[in-house]
């Protein structure tokens, strides 16, 4: 059987897509104290986004997945994931920030060209996660690197990755 | 030890037993019949469940493939060595590694004796040991990591990660490929390396559940279940039956989730995106039902020592009703398109192929194994609470390629959304948890996940706390499957066939 029949019922019903959250109040504010308006100016209203799995359980990628699928649709606000940092504005990072992991992170920052925010990604880079105190986790990311926006959750839903997303469009 | 035995535990049967291990029995040995014992498994078909250490002894996990028994044997470790288990079991070789690693104990004799887990990069090497050493803080003392070597004419290597282009756990891969074709896969693996076993020691168990359920996001319900009742074992309580009901409901939806987003993520890794919307719609139903019922999209924390973190009412049960009615026929539709499109076999139709021999070496469970003629599947090796009194077929594939891989989580999809059925059908009343007592023991658990068989041992101290927990994720054995799936496949294949086997990263770097 081929496709086209699904297909032709899809274009037939409305859109499984559902309106974007708003941008979150906290991430606004947060953002505001961190990110210069020439940088906003010069990103406009498309972000390339580049994720970074730090030491994550796995849980916020799934997660920053679910953000492409059918009902999320990230795209139509101008947010796509993206294969290299070097082709990215956003690096989102997950997980605890695994000692062995720290040098690669590191790197993809550096590769990732200026303006760019630096986004930590569940609560585990927010510094609040389960891992804290294990002996190969450094803590949160703030520890190593400079953060532009903190998505809190565990994992954050979709809605939350998208509300604090919006943040760096609608700032 | 009676030398002729070829069933398990009447072969371990002279040694000294440990009373307070529960379900199976824990058989403590010296390291002469350990030794003997490791010569018998070259002969005798008892797969390895897993191997992992304590300060001072070693416990291995076995399965006689035939008479279906389980046993732990442990040998002491002396003066920092024991004798390897990695020559007659090749699953072992990881795991060797790790406890080197971790633990300082050095397998005698072992396969390969290379570094796994540790990176150079921690704080401590050999944080479990009884004397750590510190690490000299500069990164550039880490010793530089010896590939195994590849010789031949025209060969070139093409190194991969640690971090991937797409939205994937860190590990890195070492291709040498001849032209297109890859002559051997090596991955190097302990990125995401935490530490949860360290973190775990001391904890009650409804504290350490939270990190159980960790192991790997994607396997919430799973590990948090093999951690539960492992911890219910050596405590010798039982959960009330509402819980172990409500937790396989959770443990299905957990399946259908997962294999729905891996089958249209092999296709999308072919370019065929259809699948990969279709299926990622129906995986978000399944997400937003698990949330509306359990509280959370991934059901994180809802399985706890003891039993579950909250009950279902009438309304709930009825979402799930709908959730399955609405899934089973769209499902249907999509496994026809599947099956219709000449493109998708071109692409995965002997694809990565493993042979039933080696995954029966590996006793790689899962998917990988039964798509190679491999059944074993916990829920019915050993049936736990509720499975022994529930029906399904166990899906059986001989191929071995990403194709059949693909056909067995199709299978699985159906089977568990009728699985969800009868669950709901047969859901006892009743209270969905007990208090875990202050009590000790040692516990294991093998409970099925998506990805295939998980088992997870608990030892409690005499105030109930965590004095020590393995859990062992079913990719430790099918990692390296995937090495020998790839080999003399084209580079351009690697998505798919990688996609195919799933692994986790987070659950064996731990």
């Amino acid at each position: 059987m081929s496709q086209w029949p699904i297909t032709l019922r899809r274009l037939l019903t409305p859109s499984l897509t559902e309106a974007a959250p708003p941008a979150s109040a906290e991430g606004i504010a947060a953002l505001a104290a961190s990110v210069e308006a020439a940088a906003k100016k010069r990103l406009g209203r498309s972000l390339a986004l580049r994720a970074v799995d730090a030491g994550s359980c796995n849980g916020c990628e799934l997660e920053l997945h679910a953000l492409a699928n059918v009902f999320h649709d990230l795209e139509r606000l101008g947010l796509k994931f993206v294969a290299s940092p070097r082709h990215a504005d956003v690096l989102l990072v997950t997980g605890p920030i695994a000692a062995n992991m720290r040098e690669a992170l590191h790197r993809a920052i550096d590769a990732t060209p200026d303006p760019k925010w630096v986004v930590a990604v569940g609560s585990c880079a927010a510094g609040q996660g389960v891992f804290a105190g294990a002996h190969g986790v450094v803590g949160a990311l703030s520890a190593v690197a400079p953060v532009d926006l903190v998505i809190p959750g565990c994992p954050p839903t979709p809605a939350q990755l998208l509300g604090g997303l919006r943040c760096l469009l609608d700032s | 030890m009676s030398a002729m035995a070829d069933d398990l535990l009447t072969y371990l049967a002279p040694a000294t037993i440990v009373t307070w291990h529960r379900p199976c029995t824990r058989f403590e040995l010296d390291q002469p019949a350990w030794r003997q014992l490791v010569m018998q498994m070259e002969q005798a078909d008892w797969s390895l469940l897993a191997l992992w250490a304590d300060p001072d002894w070693i416990h291995m996990a076995l399965r006689d493939e035939v008479e279906g028994g389980v046993a732990v044997a442990s040998c002491p470790v002396v003066d920092g060595a024991y004798p390897a288990v990695s020559p007659v079991r090749p699953g072992a070789i990881r795991l060797e590694r790790a406890i080197r690693d971790l633990w300082g104990h050095r397998a005698e004799g072992a396969v390969d004796t290379r570094p796994w887990l540790d990176h150079g990069r921690w704080p401590d090497r050999q944080p479990f040991s009884a004397q750590p050493v510190a690490t000299p803080p500069d990164a550039a003392t880490a010793e530089p990591y010896p590939f195994l070597p590849v010789t031949g004419d025209g060969l070139h290597q093409v190194p991969v990660g640690p971090i991937h282009a797409g939205i994937i756990e860190p590990g890195h891969f070492r291709f040498t490929a001849n032209g297109e074709t890859v002559v051997r896969l090596e991955a190097r693996l302990g990125w995401v390396h935490k530490g949860i076993e360290g973190l775990m020691q001391g904890q009650m168990p409804a504290d350490a559940a939270r990190l159980a359920c960790r192991i790997s996001g994607d396997s919430a319900v799973a590990h948090s279940l093999a951690f539960a009742r492992a911890a219910e074992a050596a405590a010798d309580i039982r959960p009330p039956p509402r819980a172990d009901w409500l937790r396989a409901v959770m443990a299905e939806l957990e399946r259908i989730a997962n294999h729905l987003g891996d089958i249209g993520a092999v296709c999308n890794d072919v370019a065929f995106a259809f699948m990969h919307a279709e299926c990622g719609g129906l995986r978000e139903l399944c997400l937003r039902a698990a949330a509306d019922c359990f509280g959370h999209r991934l059901m994180f924390d809802q399985v706890v020592p003891g039993g579950i973190a909250s009950d279902i009412d009438a309304d709930r049960v009825g979402i799930l009703r709908r959730l399955v009615h609405g899934i089973r026929p769209q499902f249907r539709r999509l496994v026809d398109v599947y099956d219709g499109q000449a493109s998708l076999a071109d692409r995965l139709v002997g694809t990565g192929t493993v042979s039933p021999g080696l995954v029966h070496r590996f006793a790689a469970g899962g998917y990988v194994g039964r798509a190679a003629l491999r059944a074993v599947d916990a829920r019915k090796a050993a049936p736990y609470p509720p499975y022994d009194k529930l029906d399904w077929p166990i899906p059986l594939f001989g191929e071995g390629d990403v194709n059949a891989r693909v056909w067995v989580r199709i299978r699985e999809v159906e089977a568990s959304l009728d699985l969800i059925d009868q669950l709901l059908d047969g859901l006892p009343s009743g209270p969905v948890a007990t208090a875990m007592p202050a009590r000790g023991g040692e516990g294991l658990a093998l409970v099925e996940g998506f990805r295939g068989e998980i088992m997870t041992w608990v030892r409690l101290d005499h105030a109930g706390r965590v004095a020590r927990c393995h859990p062992r994720d079913p990719s430790w054995f099918q990692w390296p499957l995937l090495e020998a799936a790839i080999e003399g496949n084209i580079i351009a294949d690697f998505p798919a066939c990688n996609k195919s086997f799933n692994c986790s990263y987070a659950g064996v770097d731990l």
